[in-house]
């Protein structure tokens, strides 16, 4: 296969996956990593390095259309940033230490995980009185507007159990190049009780923040190759701005549950390939 | 009323940050790759096995450096790293917030955040 049609077929893999991405609400990466290293035998330590550019790509990218509507909590993303950029670097080290086919076991488990978890009905936890003690020093506590226009107070909770998970997530980031924001949004959602319109953007911002943080690391150690990343980054980008607009023009939840089912192929494959010690 | 005033500016400015970084980066990369593609749209690509980057594309130094010399990778990964520096900018450009609101608590919190990936930048951890 010559460079030009290598690069053409990869742009369109990656397009698709920044659709799938965006209608999922479960980014790109998880269908980035099964992508470069399933169909198309790409070593795993390139499909880290170029997941993790693409991850930031759409994270800084929907970011900028997140914020003007002004839910995100700039105060727990700071407070939480600690823990998962932390991990991240934790996890970027570990990656040294664990052989290539145990890393996609893993990423298996957390991509089926993740399609798992985006199945599942939410909960919304709003509650507005008994805020934990440490959220209230740290000033996490805030509000956003609703629909008409009114103010919705909300209270933060079990801030430290939120830290841990966070961390966690960031390590998971970290090892296997992926957004892991569906882990971030149960730390937010189901520990912390911040609610979706809240957790939803400040994870996004977060995700980008943490990926650059393994990301550097990557770079240093030779797992970003510019050739690879190019149509990656730009099939991502424009893939996932697509995937936007037709998310806020149609109600798509056969189309979701489609792609949660791919998604949920390409994760067995990950781990049936790793058990076989084909990655 | 007028911390929440400053906290929505910054936020807006701060998107418009992440959106020309984006921006930027993308026609950095899609130009200098184009231009490599023209003359390279021949090579088989091996990504098969794990070779790791020359050392010239793993820094930002020597990445300029090859860049001066004219080499069309160094130029894709200029922009890569540009599109990698967005999200740290944001965070730097964030306490700018927090040092008007005189919040004392979440300038050090956000200098933690900074260290921590300067850590994941210069400590060598790629090694």
């Amino acid at each position: 296969m010559s460079l030009l049609t290598f690069t053409l077929i990869i742009f369109a893999g990656a397009l698709l996956a920044g659709l799938l991405g965006s209608l999922t609400g479960l980014g790109g990466g998880v269908v980035i990593i099964p992508l470069l290293t399933i169909a198309f035998h790409i070593d795993i330590r390139y499909a880290i390095g170029t997941s993790l550019v693409a991850v930031i790509a759409t994270s800084s990218g929907s970011a900028a259309a997140y914020v003007k509507e002004g839910f995100s909590n700039i105060r727990i993303a700071m407070f939480l940033e600690v823990a998962t950029t932390s991990g991240a670097i934790l996890g970027a080290i570990l990656a040294i230490y664990l052989p290539t086919h145990f890393i996609a076991i893993l990423a298996g488990i957390v991509i089926l995980y993740s399609a798992l978890i985006s199945l599942k009905k939410k909960q919304d936890h709003l509650d507005v009185n008994q805020s934990s003690k440490l959220a209230r020093i740290l000033k996490l506590n805030g509000d956003f507007p609703d629909e008409h226009g009114n103010k919705i107070s909300y209270a933060v909770h079990r801030v430290a159990g939120g830290y841990g998970m966070m961390m966690f997530a960031g390590v998971i980031s970290g090892l296997l190049g992926l957004g892991s924001g569906s882990l971030k949004v149960v730390a937010m959602d189901n520990i912390m009780h911040i609610p979706f319109k809240v957790s939803t953007t400040t994870s996004n911002f977060m995700i980008g923040v943490t990926a650059a943080a393994s990301a550097s690391v990557y770079l240093s150690r030779g797992y970003i190759d510019p050739v690879l990343s190019m149509p990656v980054v730009l099939g991502v980008l424009l893939g996932s701005m697509v995937g936007a607009r037709i998310l806020m023009k149609t109600a798509t939840s056969w189309l979701r549950i489609l792609f949660i089912v791919v998604i949920t192929i390409l994760g067995g494959e990950m781990i049936y390939n790793g058990l076989l010690n084909k990655i | 009323m007028k911390k929440q005033i400053n906290d929505q500016r910054i936020e807006i400015f701060l998107s418009y940050l992440l959106r020309w970084g984006v921006t930027l980066s993308a026609v950095i990369v899609a130009i200098s790759g184009l231009l490599y593609l023209i003359s390279h749209a021949g090579d088989t690509p091996h990504f098969h096995t794990f070779h790791g980057e020359h050392s010239d594309l793993t820094s930002l130094p020597g990445i300029l450096h090859a860049m001066h010399q004219g080499n069309l990778k160094a130029f894709i990964q200029f922009g890569i790293v540009l599109l990698i520096a967005t999200p740290i900018a944001r965070v730097f450009f964030s306490i700018i917030g927090f040092i008007l609101e005189r919040d004392l608590l979440y300038i050090v919190l956000t200098i933690i955040v900074l260290s921590i990936l300067m850590i994941g930048i210069f400590s060598g951890l790629g090694g």
